[in-house]
């Protein structure tokens, strides 16, 4: 074989790598879709959940998914977004620096079951007074913990891509390093900022093994932060490995997927509009 | 600036400060609950016991995680075969020579792929994956195999699962890493005469081996953390995964499936200590990932 025979074989394997990359979600798509679409209707959506799931619909893990995915995303933005300013915009000490983005690494690394296992100890038992045991509260306390890194990452990004000219000339009118940030630095970045939260969403949304700890996982609708509730990805799991009412487990997944594919194409769109 | 503007600028620093400091104040505490909790169980049945024991038995206070142990490392090892030539290839092709259509249809692909959450990947498994696996272990294989292999629930199973799931992770690190580096490799090697395909095998790839050894790295560990959707398809019998098609119990899902009904006392100690022992190798793989990246910038 010639080294040209040998590069186009060898092509071919990277053309094929690529095409089974695609076609694996496809396939994951295309079946999800296929068998959870036909069970999923208006009432699907609207009606309260009847036999642990077996029978009825989805609105009281719609529910709850909303105000656990907004409550973590109101605790974990300011952490995430003032970690950031600090890294990018103040911190001069590399040694402080080195440490504390060990830590966010660490923070990543760590899976979630061990998320679980800390938000049980610490927010559902010893904080039971403030958050009332298995709570919307507890359960988001503990996944602002686990996005805290991708937010903060995200965020570092889009705040060192404002240019350090925007920097000079507001600090040259004779604005302070705090002004400089809040006026200047942060509503610049502010769209790169977004498709972070976007992406932190996408990440709240799908993610059970440590609300199965800390949330609760009730069947009825929450009327309160304190109380236990569950979001669509525990009611997936429960309804499919508890209950096996497939047909159910098949559409609340379709509804997962295609609430994933909403956030993901969201954000992808706010980061065009911002290269361009 | 008046003295109070220079208070609230310092305390806006102060304040930012203080929240940059809370990743690490988590991690710290992580650590702590996990230890404090799981401390006593050490100290009952001995650290030796805990790690190196082959039975759990919470109801006879049997608390050996080694079949756990064994069951994690054979599930990522399944997923990194799979997933390590498929992901190197994909990321070769995405840096190398994907036309522009193809890089706007494969980059979207795998970052849904990344964005999937566990628990669908978990019912695709387990409707998917286990009724193919368990059609092949009682029709061609059902002579040589024991019953209980017969299930379809199994090592290769929860192993197929990871390995997609981890793939965005090992595509993203290792085409990262081909990008970044400097042009004037790829130039003089092509200027040399090689092909491009030669360029990449004896110039790229090595050049970015600690790169893509990085992103391997990192995609082991999240086949180690992954919770839900190995508990969905891997069978989840606490024994000793003697084949690939034996039924296998993780670290992780141990925790997940036992601390619902896990009272206080021992057996939700045992749960703490493999949170602990987890943790550890959590460490351990970051502490990796982090050596291999200081050495990459030492020799550039």
């Amino acid at each position: 074989m010639t080294a040209h025979q040998r590069q186009k074989a060898a092509f071919c394997l990277l053309w094929l790598a690529a095409g089974v990359t695609v076609g694996v979600l496809v396939v994951i798509l295309a079946y999800i879709l296929l068998q959870g679409m036909p069970h999923v209707s208006w009432e699907f959506l609207t009606a309260e959940s009847a036999k642990m799931g077996q029978e009825g619909g989805i609105f009281s893990a719609i529910v709850g998914t909303f105000y656990f995915v907004l409550l973590s995303l109101i605790v974990a933005m300011p952490l995430g977004i003032g970690a950031a300013i600090y890294l990018v915009e103040y911190s001069d000490n590399e040694n402080l620096n080195s440490v504390i983005n060990f830590g966010i690494d660490a923070l990543a690394a760590v899976p979630s079951i061990v998320f679980g296992l800390f938000g049980f100890a610490f927010f559902v038992i010893f904080l039971k007074p403030i958050t009332g045991g298995w709570s919307i509260l507890s359960g988001s306390f503990t996944a602002a913990c686990m996005v805290l890194p991708t937010l903060i990452r995200t965020t570092q990004e889009a705040l060192r891509a404002v240019p350090t000219s925007y920097r000079e000339a507001s600090l040259a009118l004779g604005a302070t390093r705090g002004q400089t940030v809040r006026w200047v630095v942060v509503p610049t970045a502010i769209p790169g900022i977004l498709t972070g939260i976007i992406l932190s969403l996408g990440r709240v949304v799908g993610e059970t093994a440590a609300l199965l700890l800390t949330l609760g996982g009730s069947l009825g609708i929450p009327h309160s932060i304190f109380e236990p509730a569950r979001t669509l990805s525990i009611h997936l799991y429960l309804v499919a490995m508890e209950v096996g009412a497939m047909d159910k487990a098949f559409a609340t997944a379709a509804v997962l997927i295609i609430l994933v594919f909403i956030i993901n194409l969201s954000a992808g769109w706010i980061a065009r509009r911002v290269l361009r | 600036m008046g003295p109070i503007a220079k208070i609230k600028e310092q305390l806006f620093e102060r304040v930012l400060l203080a929240t940059a400091l809370l990743a690490l104040i988590i991690i710290f505490a992580i650590a702590m609950f996990m230890f404090q909790q799981g401390y006593p169980l050490f100290k009952k049945i001995g650290l030796l016991e805990f790690l190196g024991g082959c039975t759990w038995r919470p109801l006879e206070e049997k608390f050996g995680i080694l079949p756990m142990i064994a069951g994690s490392i054979a599930v990522t090892a399944v997923a990194l075969i799979i997933s390590v030539p498929l992901g190197l290839l994909t990321a070769i092709f995405l840096a190398e020579i994907a036309p522009q259509w193809m890089q706007h249809l494969v980059r979207p692909a795998v970052e849904l792929l990344a964005a999937i959450p566990s628990v669908v990947y978990g019912l695709f498994g387990m409707t998917m994956i286990v009724p193919y696996v368990r059609y092949l272990a009682q029709t061609k294989l059902a002579l040589s195999l024991d019953p209980g292999y017969r299930a379809g629930y199994s090592v290769l199973t929860a192993g197929l699962v990871l390995a997609i799931m981890i793939l965005p992770t090992i595509i993203n690190v290792t085409e990262d890493s081909l990008r970044l580096l400097p042009p004037q490799y790829k130039e003089a090697s092509l200027a040399l005469g090689a092909t491009h395909w030669q360029s990449i095998r004896y110039v790229l790839f090595p050049a970015a081996r600690s790169g893509i050894m990085a992103g391997i790295i990192l995609g082991m560990g999240r086949a180690v953390g992954e919770t839900m959707a190995v508990i969905m398809v891997a069978g989840n019998t606490p024994i000793f995964p003697r084949s690939l098609l034996s039924p296998v119990r993780t670290l992780t899902s141990n925790i997940a499936l036992e601390m619902p009904y896990a009272g206080p006392g021992i057996h939700r100690q045992a749960l703490y200590a493999s949170g602990a022992v987890l943790f550890i190798l959590t460490m351990i793989i970051n502490l990796a990932v982090l050596l291999i990246r200081f050495r990459q910038v030492k020799t550039k």
